[in-house]
């Protein structure tokens, strides 16, 4: 069993707990200027929708350079997008995605994943 | 430290264990805080169920899963993490993007800070730990509800209904996620980009957000297919904000401030709405003007 992403989480939690734990500890020491937060605020939608991005558009093969992909997993991406706007429930959009892709490959319409860039 | 720019935390209510409280109310306040506090742990648990199934399907062991749960504990950042290293994206860009999605927690810490300041520092370094979107949430409509802090209430919001489910959820989904023969028969490889997507829709509420994300995952496929995954998710995610900037907004737009329980419910578990309701009359709230 390996262990090495547990430094990686660990890392992770050193960059995470002082944006927690400062204000609590050390009153006033928040103060942000305003184009800090806006920028801030738009990381998260940036950051998730490029992980999605590259999960279904980006394909790499050993040895090869990435390539472009179109395949049945952006139409299920699409569809938990749509799905988690329209019900806001996250779980309903996962459902959606992947009940259609275990169909679509069920019924020969769709191929298995190649390996993907995310 | 800016000094030119008000403290998040200026105008703020009265800290724990100043002033009288209606006991009944106080019973009232923490049942309510129970009953939404299941529907979070629900939510916990199937997200955190999701999480441990698609670290497995990354190439992460169940320890190296588990741990992350236990010591990071951020839903979208651990998710984001699966995709970073599944995308073979370096260590440093790893911990950049980690740092950047996890920033808005400095502004719930500060918006909590006045409330919990006569709580000892080390119980204090602990909650920090578990301060989470649903924690603060939860807590900071529990707070609403009484016009005071109960510390009781915190460990509720943070503890029992995200930090334990999670991480119970986490060693289940790690477990049994390797034990599935093909996951991509199943359509299971869908899930992590899915997620992703379910969570980003979740957190736009306007243009800006709106060109944040189109632009960031269109850069990122862009610079993926040209240096690879890894440094083109980086320039995604640093680079659609940059993009979100140069969109107008509409002057009636309602905005979202980062920190406050609104976004805190956007960040929060998707499916898991909570219900922030106005402080009693004659209290002021607890976060008017005390956010940006």
């Amino acid at each position: 069993m390996t262990t090495q992403l547990i430094v990686l989480a660990v890392l992770m939690g050193l960059v995470t707990y002082p944006s927690r734990a400062l204000p609590l500890l050390a009153p006033g020491i928040e103060r942000l200027p305003r184009v800090a937060i806006e920028y801030l605020r738009l990381v998260g939608p940036a950051v998730l929708a490029a992980l999605a991005a590259v999960s279904v558009m980006v394909v790499t093969d050993e040895g090869r350079s990435p390539a472009f992909h179109l395949g049945i997993e952006w139409l299920a991406v699409a569809i938990a997008g749509a799905l988690t706007f329209w019900r806001r429930n996250l779980l309903v959009g996962l459902l959606g995605a992947v009940v259609l892709v275990a169909v679509a490959r069920a019924l020969g319409i769709a191929e298995l994943p190649l390996p993907s860039g995310g | 430290m800016r000094q030119d720019v008000p403290a998040l935390n200026e105008d703020a209510p009265a800290p724990a264990g100043i002033g009288a409280i209606d006991p009944v109310l106080l019973a009232a306040s923490r049942q309510r805080l129970l009953v939404e506090g299941l529907g979070i742990a629900v939510s916990a648990l199937a997200f955190g169920f999701v999480y441990g199934l698609s670290a497995r399907n990354a190439g992460f062991s169940p320890l190296e899963a588990i741990a992350m749960s236990l010591i990071v504990f951020a839903g979208a950042a651990q998710f984001a993490a699966v995709g970073y290293v599944a995308g073979g994206l370096a260590w440093p860009g790893v911990i950049l993007l980690t740092a950047l999605l996890n920033a808005r927690h400095l502004l719930y810490s500060a918006a909590l800070a006045p409330r919990l300041r006569e709580i000892p520092l080390p119980r204090r370094a602990l909650m920090a730990h578990v301060l989470t979107d649903e924690a603060f949430a939860l807590s900071v409509g529990h707070f609403t509800r009484i016009g005071r802090t109960d510390e009781r209430g915190y460990w509720i919001a943070a503890v029992a209904s995200t930090w334990l489910p999670w991480n119970l959820a986490t060693v289940v989904g790690a477990t049994l996620g390797g034990q599935i023969p093909d996951p991509a028969r199943f359509g299971l490889d869908v899930v992590f980009p899915a997620a992703m997507i379910g969570l980003a829709v979740g957190l736009i509420s306007g243009r800006r957000e709106l060109a944040a994300a189109i632009g960031g995952a269109f850069l990122a496929v862009a610079v993926s297919l040209i240096a690879g995954p890894g440094i083109g998710i980086v320039v995604g995610g640093i680079g659609g904000p940059l993009l979100g900037f140069l969109t107008p907004t509409r002057a009636d737009a309602p905005t979202v401030a980062l920190g406050s329980p609104e976004s805190a419910e956007r960040y929060a578990m998707p499916g898991t709405h909570l219900q922030i309701d106005p402080p009693p009359p004659g209290r002021a709230s607890p976060d008017k003007d005390g956010l940006p």
